[in-house]
């Protein structure tokens, strides 16, 4: 009887630590199939390479808790993008208000993702692939569809700088997710998204402003899809039409990894920010090793699938 | 000898959850042809063995035998095909598909050897089923459109459709009017002409004298014995289910009621109820009576705020309470402890705490909007002792605790609120005794402090028990008032049928 507990009790650590433990694994790994990986250079390159999807994945989290889906990150983000590239070139605006300007302009594209869902009922995942078509044109349409390149050194440090040797963009994804933990546990907000995403009737007899939460939640993840512009635009050093392109799939991916319901109600943000560094790690070893990028998508597929999978068999133990 | 005749032995069957031992070294016959009925508190294990018969659950230890034949079923369906159905306590249609669709889901009849669906043919048997239980509805009616209690009578026409042997109702009454009561004991009694074994389960008391055979009672997963029903009183049974003397199962109040609190003037809700006013005083509990369909839970959703009012206004302390939201009337001092717990009243994913201080948290914030976590964490053990609520931690997800826990769950959340005026929606439909006395008391205890309730129930000895006054709807009219003390279940009866 002991014995058949103790077991129970590793195997449910196991699987509580799972993720923490695979990639722990894959690193093992990694180091030693290739000596390029536990270095110094590498390690900081890979928290510049997680930033930009661990930001976004950390809003769409906050979307997928109420049970929904934000399909438009990618586009909000090169639309952002577009307009940093713009007002670089075009204004002599200080950079501080340019980098506002662009985080209010995709504030207001979430919040419309958010209107039209909540108080118009519409499905999150059209109303969201609508924002994500429109966004896509909208960028288009500003660029010309061309690059905005030759921005200014000094804005080009927001992604190259670095504070006590971690990457700036690392920095703002640390901030970013303190912000969204404090958002979840310590606000009522966070109550109320997790109450939305469980049951939202049971929300709405509470007293609970539903209407008005997930109208926020979409603005939030509109905010992430900014910040995560001003970081993309300043790494490439451009703004490109086609930026963020399908990075809607790899923040959702993050947040399946992290073990988020995508019908809400259950996950948590540090599970999305492994789930965006188990991504982040895979392709950056896979990089070091040489495998083409063709593999590396069937790679990061089955990847995706095992999570679901491991969640669903965790699931029904019941 | 007797063994012989046993259509199903379970020996020694044991099950246990994360953190909870649900049951234990349990045995359990049933005999042809006889109803034997189930009872024990909520937790006791009752809905744990039924699942394990039907094939839901896999036991830990312990042997099944069928007609003294070891089985093991994987699935519910391999249950089904060994002649064992049950009707579910939750009730799990498929609400866009018909009533048909429902009824042959699993077991659609197909034209001849082919693939295509015979709808003609299946049409024609649900209508006969159908009119078995006495449902006069076409069979291609949507499930969505139907009444819960239609559901229900659906559900145990589709039992029915298995020509099971074993035939297991899990509270098949919770949620029918009085009428199909009578149907399926109607239909319970023909089931045991033709030799089925039925194994029901329920809290009414009243039911399971006139229908139980055989009668065996479960206490905190424990077998505690099976028992000729000639042969046993009420008394008894309570006593072995809760291990402790019931006296007095409506507590006496010492309520003084005073001056009017809340007022609802001629509201009008299309469909529902039309035309409704009533008043409620500081201190009073008013009863709501009427049948199913009646218009309650409608009414109070729209008093709540939840739903709009076509026509009618709403005022609490003589101040009209304009465009109410439920966000506005917890402002104004009304609590609204909701009908259905699980699609209202919890969140069943949230642990026990959060689920508590979900309509408090703007209380429970400092200065800079940062939820104040030890205030919470003691407000919600405060609670929770306050109202013996049993949970092995606060963080424990409610949707795993018992029905009874859950009740006191939301109604924790509400009590936090220290609102004045509280709406009851049937707050012990599905729970046991012991815990319907204990929300029972509470709900007496509040009234002495001086709020005012609003009791809704279908139950008609609690109405009588818990009301100082009593307004009956009917087809969505108010069709007659009773005092508390003259009250009794004809004169009910009689108005809650006026408009029918």
């Amino acid at each position: 009887m002991k014995t058949s507990l103790g077991k129970k009790q590793v195997n449910q650590l196991l699987s509580k630590y799972s993720l923490i433990l695979i990639i722990l694994g894959i690193a093992l790994i990694m180091t030693f199939s290739t000596s390029a990986f536990l270095t110094g250079t590498n390690l900081i390159n890979l928290l510049r390479q997680i930033s930009i999807n661990g930001i976004l994945a950390i809003g769409m989290t906050l979307v997928v808790l109420t049970g929904g889906i934000d399909l438009s990150v990618g586009s909000i983000l090169a639309f952002s993008g577009i307009i940093i590239a713009g007002l670089l070139r075009d204004t002599y605006l200080p950079i501080i208000v340019i980098v506002l300007i662009a985080i209010l302009v995709a504030c207001i594209m979430g919040a419309l993702n958010g209107y039209f869902i909540s108080y118009w009922n519409a499905a999150p995942f059209v109303v969201t692939l609508a924002m994500m078509t429109i966004g896509r044109g909208l960028t288009f349409v500003f660029s010309d569809g061309r690059p905005i390149s030759n921005l200014p050194g000094e804005y080009l440090e927001i992604s190259r700088g670095s504070i006590i040797g971690i990457p700036n963009p690392a920095w703002i994804l640390i901030v970013i997710f303190i912000l969204g933990t404090i958002i979840l546990n310590n606000l009522k907000l966070g109550k109320y998204i997790y109450a939305i995403g469980g049951n939202e009737n049971a929300a709405l007899v509470s007293g609970i402003p539903v209407k008005r939460v997930k109208l926020f939640v979409y603005v939030l993840s509109g905010f992430a899809c900014g910040v995560a512009a001003v970081i993309w635009t300043a790494r490439v050093s451009a703004g490109l039409p086609t930026a963020g392109d399908g990075y809607e799939l790899d923040a959702i991916a993050a947040t399946v990894i992290g073990g988020a319901r995508l019908s809400g109600g259950r996950g948590k943000l540090w599970g999305t920010l492994l789930g965006a560094l188990l991504l982040g790690i895979v392709s950056n070893g896979l990089d070091l090793l040489n495998v083409s990028s063709f593999y590396q998508k069937i790679v990061k597929g089955l990847i995706i699938l095992g999570a679901i999978l491991i969640d669903a068999k965790r699931n029904k133990k019941m | 000898m007797e063994k012989d005749k046993w259509v199903l032995e379970m020996q020694n069957v044991s099950k246990s959850f994360p953190g909870v031992h649900a049951l234990k070294e349990i045995n359990f016959r049933l005999l042809p042809g006889k109803v034997h009925v189930v009872m024990g508190e909520n937790g006791a294990g009752k809905s744990t063995l039924m699942k394990i018969i039907a094939g839901i659950y896999k036991a830990d230890s312990g042997k099944m035998l069928l007609h003294g034949e070891e089985v093991k079923f994987q699935t519910p369906r391999q249950a089904l095909h060994r002649g064992i159905a049950m009707i579910h306590q939750e009730l799990s249609p498929v609400l866009e598909m018909t009533i048909t669709e429902n009824l042959f889901l699993g077991k659609e009849i197909t034209l001849g050897k082919s693939r295509l669906l015979d709808e003609k043919k299946m049409n024609k048997s649900a209508e006969e089923l159908l009119a078995r239980v006495g449902l006069e509805i076409p069979p291609t009616t949507r499930m969505k459109n139907l009444s819960v209690s239609q559901m229900q009578m659906v559900e145990i026409a589709k039992a029915l459709s298995y020509h099971s042997e074993i035939i297991i109702m899990d509270e098949p009454t919770a949620a029918i009017t009085d009428k199909e009561v009578e149907k399926l004991f109607q239909i319970i009694r023909q089931l045991k002409d033709e030799n089925r074994c039925i194994v029901y389960i329920s809290h009414k008391m009243k039911e399971i004298f006139q229908i139980a055979d055989e009668i065996t009672v479960f206490r905190d997963g424990s077998y505690i014995g099976t028992y000729d029903a000639d042969s046993i009183t009420e008394k008894e049974l309570i006593k072995y289910m809760v291990d402790r003397d019931l006296s007095q199962i409506y507590p006496k109040r010492e309520n003084t009621i005073t001056d009017e609190v809340f007022q609802l003037e001629n509201a009008s809700q299309a469909g529902f109820f039309e035309d409704v006013s009533f008043s409620l005083r500081r201190g009073e509990i008013l009863g709501i009576a009427g049948l199913m369909g009646a218009g309650r839970t409608e009414l109070m959703n729209a008093v709540f705020g939840i739903t709009k009012l076509n026509a009618g206004k709403i005022s609490i302390h003589n101040r009209i309470v304009k465009k109410p939201t439920p966000n506005k009337m917890i402002a104004n001092g009304l609590g609204y402890v909701t009908e259905d717990r699980k699609g209202n009243g919890l969140v069943l994913e949230m642990g026990v705490r959060d689920n508590m201080i979900l309509a408090s948290l703007h209380d429970l914030m400092n200065r800079i909007g940062f939820i104040k976590k030890k205030k919470a964490a003691e407000l919600s053990l405060n609670f929770k002792e306050r109202l013996a609520i049993k949970t092995p931690t606060m963080e424990k997800e409610a949707g795993e605790l018992s029905g009874g826990n859950q009740q006191k769950i939301v109604l924790a959340k509400w009590l936090m609120q220290n609102p004045e005026i509280i709406i009851f929606d049937e707050p012990t439909r599905g729970i046991d005794v012991g815990a319907k006395t204990e929300i029972y008391k509470l709900i007496t205890a509040l009234a002495e402090q001086g709020k005012s309730i609003i009791f809704i129930s279908s139950e008609m000895p609690e109405i009588l028990g818990m009301c100082d006054r009593i307004i009956v709807l009917s087809g969505g009219k108010i069709s007659g008032e009773l005092n508390g003390k003259e009250a009794t279940q004809e004169k009910i009866l009689s108005f809650a049928g006026k408009n029918v």
